[in-house]
C-alpha cells in the first residue's frame, strides 16, 4: 500500500507519520508538498499534525485552500482512506470534509500528555484491529483540540456511528469527549490524538499501531476481492 | 513623513552620544585611533554592538580561557554558532545553550520565544537538524503577581515557539529564589544531529562571491538588543521594550527546512545566523574568520518598514534571518530554493579582499570599517576581583543541622517547595514527543532521545544549583558540572561535553567578578576530571535589578551518549522485592540546602563539599553497572536530600519503599551532601552489582505497599506516609501557587 504524507508549510508531524507507516508497517510512503495537483498514484492520504501556516487566521484555515486539497477531496470522493491527525483534523474540518470545529482547549493552554481513549466504533476501516469499547493510551499535543458541533450535527454523528474515539476524561472541553470522527461514508477519519506517536514501546507505547494496521488490512482485503 | 536627523561626527564626540550606545570614553578613543578619524553615527553603532559584552566577551574572555575545550571527539569547540562532538558512524551531535534574560524580564513571552528561536538558528546554521530543546529557568518566589506573570508567560513563550516549529522540548529545570525577582533567567538549549560531511562554517571566502540575505525581512525591532543585554536592569528598563525582538516560529520553520536543503548544495560557501547585532555581527564575523572583507548595498536589504536608515538596518535584531555566501553564478538556484518556501533570498553584496566592511546606502558609502576591528579587536578587560565579606563570614561558620521535629511533615513541606515540586504544569505545555524519538520524557534526571537509524541515544540535561555557587563559587561550580554529569550517568549515558550560560551580576563590581572567576575555576576542574570539555555557550552579565545581583548562575547543559538503548535507565523503582542501595555518605551539610532555606528563611554557611576524584569513580562504576544490565532504576540525590530522592523514586509506579538509615535523622534524611545516588537492583544481580559499585550500601527494599517508610537503624520510625499523599502534595504545589491570589 502506498501512502501520501501531505506536507504543508509548517507541518511538523510529517516525519512521524512517514516513519510510522514505513518503518513500523513496512508500507510505502512519500512526502507530498502542498502544491501537488495529482494524488492518483496513492492508495491512502495522510494529513499530518503541526502548525500549517503558523496557525495564522485559524488552525487549518489557510492550508484548506492549498492546491493539494482539491486532490484530497477527490481521493475522499473516490473512497480512498484519508486520515487527518491533529492539525490534519483541523484542516479537514476547515475544508468542510468533516463536520464541526476545533476550539481552544478549555484551559487555554497547549497540552502534551498521553491520555486514555475509548474506541467507540471498531467497525471502520481505521479501527477494525481494535475491539469495540477498548481503552487505548495515545498521546495528545494540541492547543486547539476542543471539538465543538451543534446539536443537529451531534445527533447525526451519533445516529451514523461517526464518533470513532472519545476521551476517557474531559481535559480539553470537547463536546461529549469527542476525540475523533469519521465521515458518513466511512473513509475519512479526523482525530486530535496522535496514533503515529504510539507505534513502538521504545517511545512510550504501541497502542496506535493497530490504527495503521487496520487501514492496510482493509485495503488488502478490498484489493484482493476486486482482483 | 518624518525625517530622522542623525547626529554628525562632531556632535557624537562633543555630546558623547557614544555613551548612550554603551561605548566608554576610552573605547571611543580606540575607535578613533583604529579609523584614523571620528566615526559617523552608523559606524559608532557598529562598534558599540560589536564591542558590547554580549558580542565581544570583553569582560569574560580571561575567564573563558580557563575552560578545557579540547578532546579527540570534539570536532568544533567554542567560536562557531554551536559546538560539535563526534558520536561515531560518521555522525555528530551539535549543541549550544544561550541566555535571553534581559528581553524576558521586559517582555517575557517574546523574550523567551526568541531565545528559543535564536538557539535553534545557531544549531541549523552549522548544517545540523535540530532534534531537541531544553531550558533552564529562574524566577523570584512564586508569591507576587509579577513573578507569576513572568513565569507563566516565559513558559508560554517557550511552548509557543518550540511547539510550532516542531522540535520537542524534552527537558530542563526551573528554580525559584528571591534573587531573581526582577531579573528572571531564561537559558535555552538546542541539540542537533549532523553527518560530518555536512558541517558548515560561518565564513565569507572567495573574492567576488555574492553575499546573500535569506529569510525574514528587516524591521526596527531589537535595535541595540546586544547593548541592552549588557546593561543592568533598572526601573526604567521597560522603556527598552523596543529592543526586544518579536518571534515568528512559522517563518523559522520555513527557514530551517530551506537552510537544511541549502547545506546539501555545493554552491554554499558559508552561512551564519543574524543573531545578536544582526547584520553587523554576521557580516563582520564571516569576513573576519575568512580573512576577507564584505561590501553590502543596504538598498537591497529586504525591509519590513519604510525609511529605515543604515544604522537601523545594521543594528536591527529582527528574527529568522541568515547571511550566506555562495559561489558566484549560482544565485538563481539559491533564489529558487528559497522561493519554494516563500522566503526572500537576495544578493546584498560581495566578498572583497580588503578586510573592510563597506556599507553603501542610497549611492553613498555610509560606513567603512576594518572587519577585524569589529570582530576581533574589542578591548579585553581584566577586571579587579575581591573576596566578598559574606564569603569570609560563611567560611567561618560551623555546619549545623536546622531544627526539625516532624520528619514526615518536613518531607511533605519540602516536596511542596516550588524548586523541588513537580514541574508537570510546565512541561505539559511543551510538545516533548514530536519527531517520535523521545525515549525518556521530561521529569526524569535527564531526557533521552534515540538517534534514528541506529541503536544509540543521547541523554541531555540542564543544571545549576546557584545557592551553592553564591555561598562558595568554586565548590558550587564543581557541583554544577558534577550534578549535570550525574544526571546523564544515571540515565545510562557517558558524558560527552558541556555548554554553559554564565549568568552573573555586574562584572565591574570586584565581588561579582570574583564570583565569576571562582565559579569558572571550579567548573574547569570538574570538566577536566569528569572528562566533559566545554564546547560553547554564552555569557550574560549585568543581571542586576536596581543594583542587586542575582545569585551567580553558571547553567550547565550536558549531553551524553547512550551506546545502546538497552542501557537507558529511569529513576522510578521498578519491582517490589528489588533492593535499594545508597551510594555515598551523608554529612551534616545544609549550607544552601532546601531545608535550610525553608526552615531559616535564608541561606548561609558553607556549600556542601565535593571530592571530584570520588565523584568520577562513582560515576564510572555506576555507568559500568548500568551497561552490564544490573541496575533496575537510578536517581541522584539532590535538593532535599535522601528523603526527597526516595519519594521521587516511589512516585512512578504505585510501589512503596521500606528503608533504614544510619546516623542523625535530620542529616540522614535531608542533608545535601554531594556524590550520592540511590539505585534499585533485583536480588539476583545484587552480588555482581556490589562488586562493581564499591561504595554501595543496601538501605532497604522496594515494596508493594504504596507506603514510604524510613526508619533509624534501631527501628524508630522517622517517616511513614502514603506515597500517593506525598505525590499529590508534590504534584499540586505549583498549580496551587499559581491559582492562589496574593
Amino acid at each position: 500500500m502506498k501512502f501520501a504524507v501531505i506536507v504543508f508549510p509548517g507541518s511538523n508531524c510529517d516525519l512521524d507519520m512517514y516513519h510510522a507507516v514505513k518503518d513500523e508497517l513496512g508500507e510505502e510512503a512519500d512526502y507530498v508538498w502542498h502544491d501537488s495537483t495529482d494524488l492518483s498514484s496513492y492508495d491512502g492520504i495522510l494529513l499530518p499534525g503541526g502548525f500549517s501556516y503558523g496557525d495564522y487566521l485559524r488552525c487549518g484555515a489557510i492550508a484548506q485552500s492549498s492546491p493539494v486539497m482539491d486532490e484530497v477531496r477527490k481521493a475522499a470522493e473516490a473512497g480512498k482512506p484519508v486520515l487527518g491527525i491533529c492539525n490534519g483534523f483541523q484542516i479537514l474540518t476547515e475544508a468542510g470534509i468533516l463536520p464541526g470545529v476545533l476550539l481552544r482547549n478549555k484551559n487555554l493552554k497547549f497540552m502534551c500528555r498521553t491520555v486514555s481513549l475509548k474506541v467507540e466504533n471498531a467497525n471502520t476501516q481505521f479501527t477494525n484491529e481494535y475491539a469495540e469499547g477498548e481503552e487505548i493510551r495515545i498521546p495528545i499535543a494540541h492547543g486547539e483540540g476542543n471539538y465543538y458541533c451543534d446539536d443537529a450535527t451531534y445527533e447525526q454523528l451519533k445516529k451514523n456511528n461517526q464518533i470513532v474515539f472519545s476521551y476517557a476524561d474531559d481535559f480539553n472541553g470537547s463536546r461529549n469527549n469527542i476525540a475523533g470522527i469519521i465521515n458518513e461514508r466511512g473513509n475519512v477519519l479526523g482525530m486530535m490524538p496522535h496514533p503515529e506517536r504510539a507505534v513502538s514501546d521504545l517511545i512510550g507505547g504501541s497502542d496506535g499501531l493497530s490504527l495503521f494496521k487496520s487501514i492496510v488490512k482493509q485495503w488488502r482485503e478490498a484489493n484482493v476481492s476486486h482482483a | 513623513m518624518s525625517v530622522t536627523l542623525e547626529p554628525n561626527t562632531e556632535q557624537i564626540k562633543q555630546q558623547k552620544i557614544y555613551q548612550q550606545m554603551g561605548l566608554s570614553d576610552s573605547e571611543f578613543a580606540m575607535v578613533e585611533k583604529i579609523l584614523g578619524r571620528t566615526p559617523n553615527y552608523t559606524e559608532t553603532g557598529l562598534f558599540s554592538v560589536m564591542w558590547s559584552e554580549h558580542c565581544s566577551y570583553k569582560n569574560s574572555k580571561p575567564v573563558l580561557a580557563k575552560f578545557p575545550t579540547k578532546a579527540p571527539r570534539v570536532l568544533q569547540g567554542p567560536g562557531e554558532g554551536a559546538g560539535i562532538v563526534d558520536i561515531g558512524d560518521g555522525q555528530a551531535v551539535v549543541f549550544k545553550m544561550e541566555s535571553h534574560n534581559h528581553p524576558s524580564a521586559i517582555e517575557p513571552y517574546q523574550g523567551a520565544a526568541t531565545g528559543v528561536g535564536g538557539i535553534i538558528r545557531d544549531v541549523f546554521s552549522m548544517g545540523a537538524r535540530p532534534v531537541a530543546l531544553l531550558n533552564s529557568l529562574r524566577f523570584g518566589e512564586l508569591t507576587t503577581p509579577r513573578v507569576k506573570y513572568l513565569f507563566e508567560e516565559v513558559v508560554a513563550g517557550i511552548a509557543g515557539y518550540g511547539n510550532c516549529i516542531g522540535i520537542p522540548t524534552v527537558g530542563g529545570e526551573v528554580q525559584f529564589d528571591a534573587s531573581y525577582d526582577g531579573n528572571p533567567l531564561v537559558n535555552a538549549m538546542c541539540v542537533g544531529l549532523i553527518d560530518h560531511k555536512d558541517i558548515q562554517k560561518g565564513i565569507a571566502s572567495g573574492v567576488g562571491n555574492p553575499v546573500m540575505y535569506v529569510g525574514a525581512k528587516t524591521g526596527r525591532d531589537g535595535i541595540h538588543g546586544a547593548t541592552f543585554a549588557s546593561e543592568e536592569l533598572t526601573e526604567s528598563s521597560g522603556d527598552n521594550r523596543p529592543a526586544v525582538q518579536v518571534g515568528d516560529p512559522f517563518m523559522e520553520k520555513l527557514l530551517l527546512e530551506a537552510c537544511l536543503e541549502l547545506v546539501k548544495s555545493d554552491a554554499l560557501i558559508g552561512i551564519q545566523d543574524m543573531g545578536a547585532a544582526g547584520l553587523t555581527s554576521s557580516s563582520a564575523e564571516m569576513a573576519s574568520k575568512a580573512g576577507s572583507g564584505i561590501e553590502m548595498d543596504l538598498d537591497h536589504i529586504p525591509q519590513r518598514e519604510t525609511g529605515m536608515t543604515a544604522y537601523e538596518m545594521m543594528l536591527s535584531e529582527s528574527q529568522e534571518r541568515m547571511l550566506i555566501v555562495v559561489k558566484k553564478g549560482r544565485e538563481p538556484e539559491i533564489v529558487e530554493l528559497f522561493e519554494k518556501y516563500g522566503l526572500d533570498a537576495v544578493t546584498v553584496g560581495k566578498v572583497t579582499d580588503d578586510s573592510t566592511l563597506r556599507l553603501l546606502h542610497k549611492g553613498e558609502v555610509v560606513a567603512e570599517v576594518p572587519v577585524d576591528a569589529l570582530a576581533e579587536d574589542a578591548p579585553v578587560y581584566h577586571k579587579p576581583s575581591s573576596v566578598p565579606a559574606y564569603f569570609k563570614e560563611y567560611q567561618l561558620m560551623d555546619n549545623v543541622e536546622p531544627a526539625v521535629e516532624d520528619f514526615g511533615g518536613t518531607l511533605t513541606a519540602l516536596l511542596k517547595q516550588p524548586t523541588i515540586a513537580s514541574k508537570e504544569w510546565v512541561y505539559d505545555q511543551y510538545d516533548h514527543q514530536v519527531r517520535t524519538s523521545t525515549v525518556v520524557s521530561p521529569g526524569s534526571d535527564a531526557a533521552v532521545i534515540r538517534v534514528r537509524g541506529t541503536n544509540k541515544g543521547l541523554a541531555m540535561t540542564t543544571d545549576c544549583n546557584s545557592r551553592y555557587i553564591y555561598l562558595d563559587p568554586e565548590t558550587g561550580g564543581k557541583i554544577a558540572v558534577a550534578e549535570a554529569a550525574r544526571n546523564v550517568v544515571v540515565s545510562g549515558a557517558k558524558p560527552l561535553a558541556i555548554t554553559d550560560c554564565l549568568n552573573f551580576g555586574n562584572p565591574e563590581k570586584p565581588e561579582i567578578f570574583w564570583q565569576l572567576e571562582k565559579a569558572a575555576d571550579g567548573m574547569s576542574e570538574a570538566c577536566t576530571i569528569l572528562d566533559a570539555p566545554v564546547i560553547g555557550g554564552n555569557v550574560s552579565l549585568y543581571n542586576e535589578t536596581n543594583g542587586t545581583a542575582i545569585y551567580p548562575t553558571p547553567t550547565i547543559g550536558l549531553v551524553g551518549l547512550v551506546e545502546d538503548l538497552a542501557h537507558v535507565t529511569t529513576q522510578d523503582a521498578k519491582d517490589a522485592g528489588d533492593l535499594v542501595y545508597l551510594i555515598g555518605e551523608s554529612f551534616t551539610e545544609f549550607g544552601g540546602s532546601e531545608l535550610q532555606k525553608m526552615v531559616e528563611g535564608r541561606i548561609f554557611g558553607k556549600a556542601p563539599s565535593i571530592n571530584l576524584t570520588i565523584e568520577a569513580q562513582r560515576q564510572q562504576q555506576i555507568l559500568a553497572a548500568i551497561q552490564k544490565g544490573l541496575v533496575a532504576s537510578a536517581h541522584d540525590v539532590a535538593e532535599g536530600g535522601v528523603a526527597v530522592a526516595l519519594a521521587e523514586k516511589a512516585f512512578g509506579n504505585g510501589l512503596g519503599l521500606d528503608i533504614a538509615l544510619t546516623g542523625s535523622a535530620t542529616t540522614a534524611l535531608f542533608s545535601e551532601s554531594q556524590s550520592r545516588f540511590i539505585l534499585t537492583v533485583s536480588p539476583g544481580n545484587a552480588s555482581q552489582f556490589e562488586e562493581i559499585v564499591r561504595d554501595a550500601r543496601q538501605i532497604g527494599t522496594v515494596t508493594d505497599t504504596g507506603e514510604l517508610t524510613i526508619k533509624s537503624e534501631d527501628g524508630d520510625v522517622w517517616i511513614n506516609d502514603s506515597v500517593e499523599t506525598l505525590r499529590s502534595a508534590w504534584k499540586g504545589a505549583i498549580p496551587c501557587l499559581l491559582k492562589s491570589e496574593v
